[in-house]
């Protein structure tokens, strides 16, 4: 039964990361301009030329196949810009960057928001409670594009403690404050997720029952409650996961990290349709794989899910 | 001195309160009873006249904030549960007193497999091992009757029905043999046929383990077949007691005769309007101290019952009222019983109880 749901699931994605790339495909290709209109005015004879090399003197239509042809085979060719190097060999330079920020970063959010919230939870009200809420939303408020800088200010050109910018590779100082930047918005929404979660459940008849048994609070809070209290961060995960791609274009640029985000950013300033196309592709397919596993963990956490 | 003469449990003006925005609610205002060993107290009244508040605060399971218990004792074999350190009350809980809620739909942790649900409260009471815990919780699950147990016991909440989860939380209840079961409200959720069978059990296990028993509950019919006395709550306070046939038959209160009248007679009263009390229950946060809480929706209110609050009267040895006029409507039900619920037969089943409609 959950086989076939996650086979089915599967198969969606595919479709589904293709209309994806036609619309990225067709964006850049309405957009005006083009790769090389960055260098000085071309001669007609080397621009007939360099459109042969390309492709780009053929029926759109044959273009488009050449492009699902690729995708499909999972080849998107070299990078326009970059020309040493396949899209691939870049997505692979750049992904551990990207993946050690983010995972790091939504870990961190993982552990001090759920922590946070449930402290808040339990002493609802409280002088705890409203810092932990006020504080959090702060971070909810404050755009990482502002925060970033703040950081910086702090403490790497005052305090001289970290680095502003640069990458001494996983696991090293240079991360902390990439990850505290890109990691603040979700330590705050499951924070506001966790403590709203846990006054529901709180109060539900169950707990009343668990308590009535004559276990601890502890007992109460670690065996009851906390599973369907957290089960809203649960299904945050998968929207936060695609929050947290967008986010590390903006971080990687800050902190300049030869990550994903930062060769997103080229790659579009450079018209750079391959690369562009590729990471798309690539995020995207992403975004779906892990929006499946939220809807699959959902069914091993509540036994009430059937798919 | 409670072991000598048989008291299990026994409460002395207990008040808790409940600050609101709207002001102090006063769900329990000194109530007072005694529960002897091995009998069952039923707890009757409205919606909101305080008797699950009255329960909760003897196991100290009130929400604080923005619940209180202001005053009181609750003398647990003579010794004041509200007066002992928490980790006390705790050993308390669930192994000397347990309780059963209404809503059997949500009193079970729908994450939790009902096995475990059961294990955990003999592992912590009484020192069980896994093994020890999983054979004691199919051996309860086969006592409150749900068939085919051991294949059953590994189950989430959510693949019973209604009367099998109500069960499971009987079995949960009387794991550990608790000397006081508190049922609140314990057949509300359930439909009337599974009500019977319900109260059958609780009945049937009452008499195999001699567990002393507190049903709260709104549905008089309930009561009836069930309980060896009966106090009847309004706003807070205790209204009448008596022992279960003697209410019944000669109530000393109108608004227990008014309760008793409301109960539908479907054999005597076909094709007539069933009698209702009018109004609604009072505001308890915002009643003047000074009148009868009843006095707005009595038919026998006077002039006094609004400016004193009423004395609780005793009218014999095991029947109290407060009321004004306690010794008069006692009097005049002597004889007038059949205008009350004479139709609900204080011993048989409670077949025909209001709440099956």
């Amino acid at each position: 039964m959950k086989f076939r749901f996650i086979l089915r699931r599967l198969l969606v994605t595919v479709p589904m990361v293709l209309v994806v790339i036609t619309l990225t495909w067709a964006l850049i290709r309405l957009a005006p301009g083009n790769f090389y209109a960055s260098e000085r005015k071309l001669p007609p004879a080397i621009e007939k030329n360099i459109r042969a090399k390309y492709g780009l003197d053929r029926p759109w239509y044959v273009q488009y196949g050449h492009v699902m042809r690729n995708i499909l085979s999972l080849d998107f060719g070299n990078s326009l810009k970059y020309e040493n190097e396949t899209v691939n060999d870049i997505l692979r330079r750049t992904l551990p960057v990207s993946a050690a920020v983010g995972t790091c970063a939504y870990l961190l959010a993982l552990l001090v928001g759920t922590v946070l919230g449930t402290v808040a939870a339990l002493k609802q009200n409280s002088k705890l409670d409203y810092g932990a809420m006020g504080v959090s939303m702060l971070g909810i408020s404050v755009p990482n594009f502002v925060l970033g800088p703040i950081l910086v200010l702090v403490f790497s050109l005052s305090l001289y403690w970290l680095p502003p910018a640069r990458w001494d590779g996983f696991p090293s100082w240079s991360m902390v404050l990439p990850v505290l930047t890109l990691s603040a918005i979700y330590m705050a929404y499951i924070a506001r997720l966790t403590r709203a979660g846990m006054l529901e459940v709180l109060r539900s008849d169950y707990i009343r029952t668990a308590r009535a048994k004559g276990l601890t609070e502890r007992q109460v809070v670690l065996r009851h409650a906390l599973r369907g209290g957290l089960l809203p961060v649960v299904s945050f995960t998968g929207p936060a996961l695609a929050l947290l791609i967008t986010g590390t274009v903006v971080v990687e640029r800050i902190y300049a990290l030869p990550g994903l985000g930062t060769y997103f950013i080229n790659a579009n300033l450079n018209r750079d349709e391959p690369l562009i196309l590729g990471i798309v592709a690539f995020t995207s397919v992403l975004v779906l794989v892990f929006n499946l596993l939220v809807d699959i963990a959902y069914g091993f956490i509540d036994p009430r899910i059937r798919y | 001195m409670s072991s000598q003469n048989g008291t299990l449990l026994s409460i002395k003006d207990l008040r808790t309160y409940f600050e609101t925005e709207d002001g102090t609610v006063r769900a329990v205002d000194g109530i007072s009873f005694d529960l002897k060993r091995g009998e069952t107290l039923g707890i009757v009244g409205e919606s909101g006249s305080g008797k699950s508040v009255t329960n909760l605060s003897v196991i100290r399971l009130i929400p604080s904030p923005p619940g209180k218990i202001v005053s009181g004792e609750v003398l647990f074999h003579g010794q004041d549960i509200l007066s002992l350190p928490d980790d006390e009350v705790r050993k308390i809980r669930g192994k000397r007193i347990s309780m059963i809620f209404q809503d059997p739909m949500t009193s079970l942790n729908p994450f939790m497999r009902i096995s475990r649900q059961l294990m955990e409260i003999t592992q912590l009471h009484l020192g069980h091992t896994r093994e020890q815990a999983y054979e004691h919780a199919v051996k309860m699950l086969e006592t409150v009757g749900i068939p085919d147990a051991r294949s059953r016991v590994d189950a989430y909440p959510h693949e019973f029905s209604g009367g099998m989860r109500q069960r499971v939380m009987i079995a949960m209840a009387l794991s550990c043999e608790p000397e006081l079961l508190i049922a609140d409200e314990p057949t509300t959720a359930l439909d009337v046929t599974i009500q019977a069978q319900i109260l059958e059990l609780i009945k049937n296990l009452k008499r195999e383990t001699g567990t002393s028993v507190i049903l709260i509950t709104h549905d008089l019919g309930v009561v009836a077949g069930m309980t060896d006395d009966i106090i009847v709550m309004y706003a807070g306070k205790v209204f009448e007691q008596a022992p279960t046939r003697e209410l019944f038959e000669r109530p000393g209160n109108p608004y227990t005769k008014g309760l008793l009248k409301s109960v539908p007679d479907p054999a005597h009263e076909e094709g007539t309007e069933l009698y209702q009390i009018p109004g609604l229950p009072p505001d308890v946060a915002h009643l003047p101290p000074e009148q009868c809480p009843f006095a707005e929706r009595c038919y026998r209110a006077e002039e006094i019952c609004k400016k004193e609050f009423p004395p609780f009267v005793q009218l014999n040895e095991e029947h109290f009222s407060l009321c004004h006029f306690a010794e008069e409507v006692y009097d005049e039900s002597r004889g007038g019983a059949q205008t009350a619920g004479s139709h609900i037969d204080p011993n048989g089943l409670p077949l025909q109880g209001g709440g099956g409609r």
